[in-house]
């Protein structure tokens, strides 16, 4: 089972991992990783855009790739769009497997992915306004270790 | 010639070009670009800008005519998270 959303509205870890798990009852071991807006000093507002055709099908091939490699009884992926503000959930990634061990890489192995490949653009608001966020040279550090 | 293509500007280049996207006449995408303002053009064609057409990344951006119904996007490098 593999569910792959972009939201363009707030959205309920709890209850997104509440209804994950409900659909996984096979599974032994449950991995989440939440995502939220830094509280960095000044940043009251981040804004991620994304380009429709190619940002969730982006997102579905990367669930597929990790669904391949592990062995997985789901893969949850849920990615807001739009403007957040600091301390709003960001990103959601779960995965439920027999043994734990493929739902902690194969959750870590997505995340790695989704901060660096995906098809979105941030940028944030301080008191002078909006800024575009570049790309950071650690997040392909983290994509390299998986070879 | 009829109809229009469509270019879409991504991240930054939306705010350089004031809009997320724009409607042009078909043809050579040289063309295209000459019809536009110089300065959004040159930042178009840096060789940072990622190209897709109709939903897929273009290796190779040289030689390409957009039809009736195309759409171009410009992709400026993704952020990190």
């Amino acid at each position: 089972m593999l569910d792959v959303r972009l939201s363009d509205r707030a959205f309920d870890p709890a209850r997104e991992i509440a209804g994950f798990v409900s659909r996984v009852p096979d599974a032994g071991g449950v991995v989440t990783f939440l995502g939220q807006v830094r509280a960095d000093h000044g940043v009251l507002a981040l804004e991620i855009r994304h380009y429709a055709p190619m940002t969730l099908p982006g997102f579905q091939a990367l669930g597929d790739t990790a669904v391949a490699r592990w062995q997985l009884d789901g893969m949850l992926i849920v990615h807001r769009v739009g403007e957040m503000a600091p301390g709003d959930p960001i990103v959601l990634v779960a995965g439920a497997s027999r043994h734990r061990r493929d739902a902690f890489a194969a959750t870590d192995f997505v995340m790695d992915h989704l901060k660096g490949e995906s098809w979105l653009w941030k940028r944030e608001r301080t008191a002078e306004g909006w800024r575009w966020i570049e790309p950071r040279g650690q997040d392909h550090a983290d994509r390299a270790r998986w070879g | 010639m009829s109809g229009f293509a469509r270019l879409v500007f991504l991240g930054r280049l939306e705010d350089l070009a004031g809009t997320a996207g724009l409607a042009v006449a078909p043809g050579p995408l040289d063309q295209v670009l000459a019809g536009l303002d110089r300065e959004l053009a040159v930042a178009l064609l840096d060789d940072r800008i990622r190209l897709a057409l109709n939903g897929d990344l273009l290796t190779e951006s040289g030689g390409i005519t957009l039809v009736d119904g195309d759409e171009l996007a410009f992709l400026p490098p993704v952020s990190g998270g």
